[in-house]
């Protein structure tokens, strides 16, 4: 089908991309507490609603904790809610985070990541949010600003169909306080894309409801009668959701295409026939491994990269389909699972665990606080991480840090 | 027989009377409402209701006077404790 393009290119940084998004998305509800790189975020949208461009509520909250909660309260009531964070502040949500999934409800929060202290830093590094990575919520990392723009609002439909929360997790400086042309979607295109919601949880005093007491660990008969589930259902609910998710977030990308024009799949693949040797990096740092793919290649190796944008669900059909042709697989992680490895390169293992794919897999832990990282230094990695396969293919334990040690 | 007929996604349930199901024989005292004192009997308005809001297992109702379902009453001596005017006295429970 051809797009009729009638495009609206603005230079926007990462922030002002999400901050049009929840405007696009119509979110009812704001709470947020500012935190550096989200702070131009929060910012925007109170002038937005100031200024009555966004018929919202924004709740000036204490802090992070607090503004998860009244995001869960106000989506149990019935509005679509937004909210944004960063590093210590996500941390401080932590148990808000386990609440609004649990209670299944579609909050959409952009995490514009960021280090964790101690040392104190204020700069990028993945920590933040894959530290929050067994709260139920659905994980999404972006490439680039447009992509921002566009997941945000994918991230709504998305959650309103599967109701599990969605964070949309972008590079804090690299992609959040960083100019580039985004094409901002008109407001007609995105009410037809996304429908109001309709909520599953309505608070409301003419029919009182329960919701989320204390449930015990086996299931129990209501006091209509009726077999209600206990604490462990509702948790295998959430999991099935969750792996059933897959569908509708590739689903949403299909609709999204068809409205827009962009699609973004659950990865970025680039499907070069030849490649036994695969880059692996999720976020703005995929692009830049796809630089340091081209200088291989320039090089005559042939390498080829798979860029991660879905982390939860993780897409383990769809890695080992991209993977089935690889020998070795370099993963770089912007995280690290102390005492283990890179987040990242665990679930590619996992993954790959029982297919015939038997390839060599390196892992190198890069950019961490902000720690620059240049094509180049990717490009000496997979050299070295080649040259190693003279030695052993036998996987290490440990990852490689790339720094001064 | 499994809970997948239960279409709730979290957990939901609608207030009912005596949630924590029939009191047992362990009840050892009951509340009794003095109509003399109670302000909604005494001034024939439905108001205070202090009674009813607090009960933690909801079995009082709005009336005039309220009137108290003791077969869910668990005996907590809440109702005593909050009405403004002490029309609620706590007897002991008399064994069947």
């Amino acid at each position: 089908m051809a797009i009729q393009k009638k495009s609206n290119i603005h230079i926007l940084d990462g922030n002002q991309a999400a901050a049009i998004a929840a405007k696009l998305s119509r979110v009812q509800v704001i709470a947020a507490y500012p935190i550096t790189p989200q702070t131009p975020l929060t910012e925007q949208l109170s002038q937005y609603v100031e200024a009555g461009e966004l018929q919202a509520e924004y709740v000036a909250v204490e802090s992070e904790h607090s503004a998860m909660a009244v995001c869960t309260s106000a989506s149990l009531v019935g509005a679509r809610t937004f909210t944004a964070t960063s590093s210590h502040g996500l941390a401080y949500m932590h148990e808000m985070l386990h609440w609004a999934a649990g209670a299944r409800l579609p909050i959409v929060l952009a995490c514009v990541n960021r280090a964790i202290g101690a040392p104190w830093n204020v700069l990028n590094d993945q920590q933040d949010s894959i530290s929050q990575r067994d709260t139920g919520w659905i994980q999404i990392y972006c490439r680039n600003n447009q992509e921002i723009m566009d997941t945000v609002i994918q991230a709504y439909r998305i959650a309103e169909i599967v109701h599990v929360p969605v964070m949309v997790c972008y590079d804090g400086y690299i992609l959040s306080h960083t100019e580039m042309p985004v094409d901002i979607p008109d407001q007609k295109d995105v009410d037809r894309y996304l429908p109001p919601y309709k909520p599953h949880t309505v608070l409301d005093p003419a029919n009182p409801k329960n919701y989320n007491l204390v449930t015990l660990a086996n299931p129990r008969v209501g006091v209509d009668g009726k077999l209600c589930h206990g604490y462990m259902e509702l948790r295998y609910l959430l999991q099935e959701a969750l792996q059933n998710s897959r569908e509708t977030i590739l689903q949403a990308g299909k609709e999204f295409n068809e409205v827009f024009g962009r699609d973004y799949a659950n990865m970025f693949w680039e499907d070069r026939e030849d490649a036994e040797i695969i880059i692996v990096a999720m976020g703005s740092l995929a692009m830049e491994a796809i630089v340091a793919a081209d200088m291989l290649r320039e090089e005559g190796i042939r390498v080829g990269v798979l860029g991660l944008r879905v982390f939860r669900p993780f897409p383990k059909s769809d890695v080992v389909r991209a993977l089935r042709k690889s020998k070795l697989i370099v993963v770089f992680d912007k995280n690290i699972s102390y005492g283990s490895e890179g987040a990242t390169c665990s679930e590619i293992k996992s993954a790959l665990y029982g297919t015939y794919i038997n390839a060599s897999i390196r892992n190198f832990i890069v950019g961490l606080g902000g720690r620059d990282v240049k094509a180049r230094e990717l490009v000496d990695a997979t050299r070295k991480a080649i040259a190693s396969l003279k030695e052993t293919v036998i996987n290490p334990d440990y990852p490689e840090w790339i720094c001064q040690i | 027989m499994g809970t997948r007929e239960c279409n709730h996604i979290c957990d939901e349930s609608s207030p009912g009377i005596g949630e924590a199901g029939i009191t047992g024989e362990w009840r050892i005292v009951v509340p009794s409402i003095d109509e003399k004192k109670c302000i909604p009997a005494r001034s024939n308005k439905p108001t205070c209701f202090l009674c009813w809001l607090y009960c933690p297992e909801a079995v009082i109702t709005k009336g005039i006077p309220p009137s108290i379902n003791l077969e869910y009453c668990k005996g907590c001596g809440i109702c005593s404790q909050v009405c403004p005017v002490q029309a609620i006295t706590m007897l002991p429970e008399e064994k069947m």
